[in-house]
């Protein structure tokens, strides 16, 4: 009896040791690290601090894409919108899901280490129940929920180390976005421009999670921009803040993008409502506001211009800009220039069928109306581009192999919404526009019975449309370029994720999710091999705009839901 | 590691809810036999754990049902002020006695709609006050409020994920993501004014099932 007991003991004390012998210890993210990411890592929720969406790793290119199979998946268990992209830190790998969902596995098997599921306050309505990512500093995870809390975690046992509330969820305060970190902080914005929130950033103390700064996007009285805001309109502001903002180490300002100003009727509050629909610079360690872009002013489109500029050295006219672009939900791409302070406007230019500015001044870039194209009380307006936008909150990739970036656009819509006036009442909704006209808002054009989705190529420098790529309905799928040549992105109602040549546009590869494919994608390599990580999961804006086609056109589509994590490798 | 972070939608565990009074989800408390106020006197099988505030109170039989958000002075509701087959008209319970809106949780909003009564199951036909349906207002999915009439459904839809539910069929799903019918409020007529009969058919919200 002796020799086998003993010989089960050692058999019992190897299984943990098997189980875990493929990860090695956790490597703790520091802030010289995010400045300079490895290329087998994806450590944030666009890869760099930039913005690029971009992974420098080869091994998958543009020659032997075709051979990508899948290495392995995992269902989340959710339904709804799976947003967020695979972050990858030496062989750990975090996704979130709706409903405040972490789940960590061994990248390279898809093994489970842990999952961690946020409760929620069961009186919690979720507008957006989806997330965009964790956000990794140190020996810390972070997630920001959508009851306005931000969480750390332990990245490798998922035990909860703290959580601050960072706003009022009862007024209709939440959050979505992949947190910033550097410096010690982790940063984060606030949704509900649909709740009338007055939006803004705000920065915790990452070891603590105490607050170190809070800076409005919707000034008050008094503060500069604050008399672009009737009385007390500004209190209900708007300017959301749902998507990660990019950073600059060497300026340390970091650059965030705001949601439409509250309520959607610009005659409730007229006036420029600053920093609504703009760009934002913010000191990273004090939250100063340094310089802003506004992008379009009294917004009256519902057109949150809160996707982040990506931060790129553009060349023109033979000299180099530091520029900040972005693919405008306005449907213009602008070409920006930052400094340690002011944004400057370069220029910019329709990308999508636009229909309301007439023009925009050549020095400040600020667009005039045509004011038939404008929404107001106790009218109807048809305006083009629709409420979603030349490109909604989905990011742009941006490749400096082949200097391009890729536009996920939806191009040939227009809508038509009827103003009508609205009260605030604390957590309700507070838009100015029935319910039943922003489901059915969508107004087809003879052009979108060819087309509507694209995939577009853009030199900004030269202003040159190199390549696009049409789809015959929407596309809501973030794009990511690697070194292989490639642009990756799913979005469509088909639930196709595909690979595009960079350089020519041509579709080489692609494979049916078993839901669409919303997510960000994500790169990394384990063991010299590479893979390439997506999560499929329709739902939310992407499942309303469908509701809206449904509602216009003679087809209806059901696009099925339910999350799962893909990660690709190349077949032997 | 916590084998409650596997389950889909665990219960609210009243710790990790600051702004909830505790215990505030009784049954889930209740079912896991872990709530420490146990003892709590309270009346109805929905009402909250903590009764001190009427605001806060589930319905109660007697109540009478006031227009949400409404400005001034509260005034009750009658089978006339809903109008057949249109948008549903949102609504608290109101205290009479105590001149109490219970406008405390958002658990207690409900929509009020209006069809033909020889038009609706026996069940909700026995609920119903004059073809007056109330049903709660939180979506069983996401939790959003259920505010828009599709007419050529007949149906009650929210706007957040599109559930729809069927109120002449006891408020059942019909379309959408939504996994369980909208709980329904027995309506009454007293004295003219619309009233509530009886508790919830079954708990508010997302994650109670039943």
């Amino acid at each position: 009896m002796r020799f086998p007991l003993k010989r089960l003991s050692a058999c019992l004390a190897l299984v943990p040791l098997l189980a875990t012998a493929a990860l090695p210890p956790y490597t703790p993210v520091t802030d010289a690290r995010l400045k300079s990411p490895e290329a087998a890592n994806w450590l944030m929720y666009r890869g760099n601090y930039a913005g690029w969406g971009y992974s420098p790793l080869d091994k998958i290119n543009d020659k032997n894409v075709g051979k990508l199979t899948l290495a392995w998946s995992y269902t989340t268990g959710m339904t709804e919108g799976h947003q967020a992209p695979p972050i990858v830190n030496n062989g750990y790998m975090y996704v979130t899901t709706p409903n405040n969902q972490v789940i960590a596995f061994e990248a390279k098997t898809g093994r489970e280490l842990w999952r961690y599921k946020k409760q929620i306050p069961e009186e919690l309505q979720q507008l957006h129940p989806t997330n965009r990512g964790v956000a990794l500093y140190k020996d810390k995870l972070y997630l920001a929920t959508t009851d306005a809390m931000m969480v750390a975690l332990d990245p490798v046992t998922g035990k909860e180390l703290w959580k601050a509330s960072v706003g009022d969820w009862k007024a209709g305060y939440y959050s979505t976005l992949a947190p910033l970190v550097a410096n010690g902080k982790v940063m984060t914005g606030v949704s509900g421009g649909e709740y009338g929130v007055r939006g803004y950033v705000i920065a915790l103390d990452a070891e603590t999670g105490k607050e170190v700064w809070r800076t409005y996007t919707i000034p008050a009285p008094g503060e500069p921009g604050g008399d672009t805001w009737p009385g007390e309109t500004y209190k209900h502001g708007g300017g959301s803040v749902w998507i990660t903002g990019t950073y600059d180490p060497d300026t340390q300002l970091s650059y965030w993008g705001t949601g439409n100003a509250a309520p959607w009727m610009p005659d409730t509050r007229p006036g420029d409502n600053l920093y609504a629909n703009s760009t934002i610079a913010l000191d990273i360690d004090t939250g100063k506001l340094k310089g802003y872009h506004q992008y379009h002013w009294n917004d009256a489109w519902d057109w949150d211009e809160v996707s982040a500029p990506l931060l790129i050295d553009v060349e023109r006219n033979g000299k180099k800009i530091k520029s900040l672009v972005h693919a405008g939900r306005n449907g213009y791409l602008w070409h920006l220039e930052r400094t340690d302070g002011k944004i400057n406007y370069v220029d910019a230019w329709p990308y999508v069928t636009q229909d309301v500015f007439t023009s925009l001044d050549p020095k400040t870039g600020r667009p005039t109306y045509d004011n038939s194209k404008k929404p107001g009380t106790g009218k109807t307006t048809h305006f083009c581009p629709s409420l979603w936008g030349g490109k909604d909150w989905f990011p742009e990739a941006y490749s400096p192999k082949t200097g391009m970036l890729y536009v996920p656009a939806n191009n040939n819509l227009c809508s038509e919404l009827t103003g009508e006036g609205v009260k605030y009442q604390k957590g309700d909704l507070y838009i100015g526009v029935a319910l039943d006209n922003i489901l059915t808002n969508v107004r087809l054009t003879e052009a979108s019975q060819k087309h509507i989705g694209e995939v577009q190529a853009w030199n900004v420098g030269t202003k040159k449309n190199v390549w696009t790529h049409p789809y015959p309905e929407m596309n809501w799928g973030p794009l990511m370029a690697t070194g292989g040549n490639l642009v990756f992105g799913g979005g469509t109602n088909d639930r196709m994720f595909r690979a595009f040549n960079a350089t020519t546009g041509k579709m080489l590869w692609e494979f049916p999710a078993s839901s669409g494919v919303t997510g960000v994608p994500s790169s990394f390599e384990v063991d010299g091999e590479q893979y390439i990580a997506v999560q499929s999961g329709w739902g939310v804006d992407a499942e309303r705009m469908q509701g809206a086609f449904n509602a216009v056109m003679k087809h209806k589509t059901v696009v099925p839901q339910g999350g799962t994590v893909m990660v690709f490798k190349l077949a032997k | 590691m916590d084998p409650q972070t596997h389950s889909p939608f665990p219960a609210p565990d009243p710790q990790d809810l600051p702004d909830t009074p505790p215990c505030a989800g009784r049954r889930e408390a209740l079912k896991r036999g872990a709530c420490a106020c146990l003892g709590a006197a309270f009346a109805g099988s929905a009402a909250p754990a903590f009764a001190d505030d009427a605001a806060d109170q589930r319905p109660t039989k007697g109540d009478r049902l006031v227009v949400a958000g409404a400005d001034g002075s509260p005034r009750p509701l009658t089978v006339a002020d809903i109008k057949p087959g249109s948008k549903p008209v949102l609504a608290f319970p109101y205290d009479p006695a105590g001149k109490v809106v219970r406008d405390g949780s958002r658990f207690n909003k409900v929509l009020l709609v209006r069809l033909d009564p020889a038009g609706l199951d026996a069940t909700t036909k026995a609920r119903a006050a004059d073809g007056v349906m109330a049903f709660s207002a939180v979506c069983t999915h996401q939790g959003c409020d259920v505010t828009e009439w599709v007419d050529a459904d007949k149906a009650v839809m929210c706007f957040c994920h599109f559930s729809r539910f069927d109120p002449a069929r006891g408020g059942q799903v019909v379309a959408g993501p939504a996994p369980r019918p909208l709980p329904a409020l027995p309506l009454m007529v007293d004295r003219g004014q619309l009233a509530v009969a009886g508790p919830f058919t079954s708990s508010p919200g997302v994650k109670a099932v039943g």
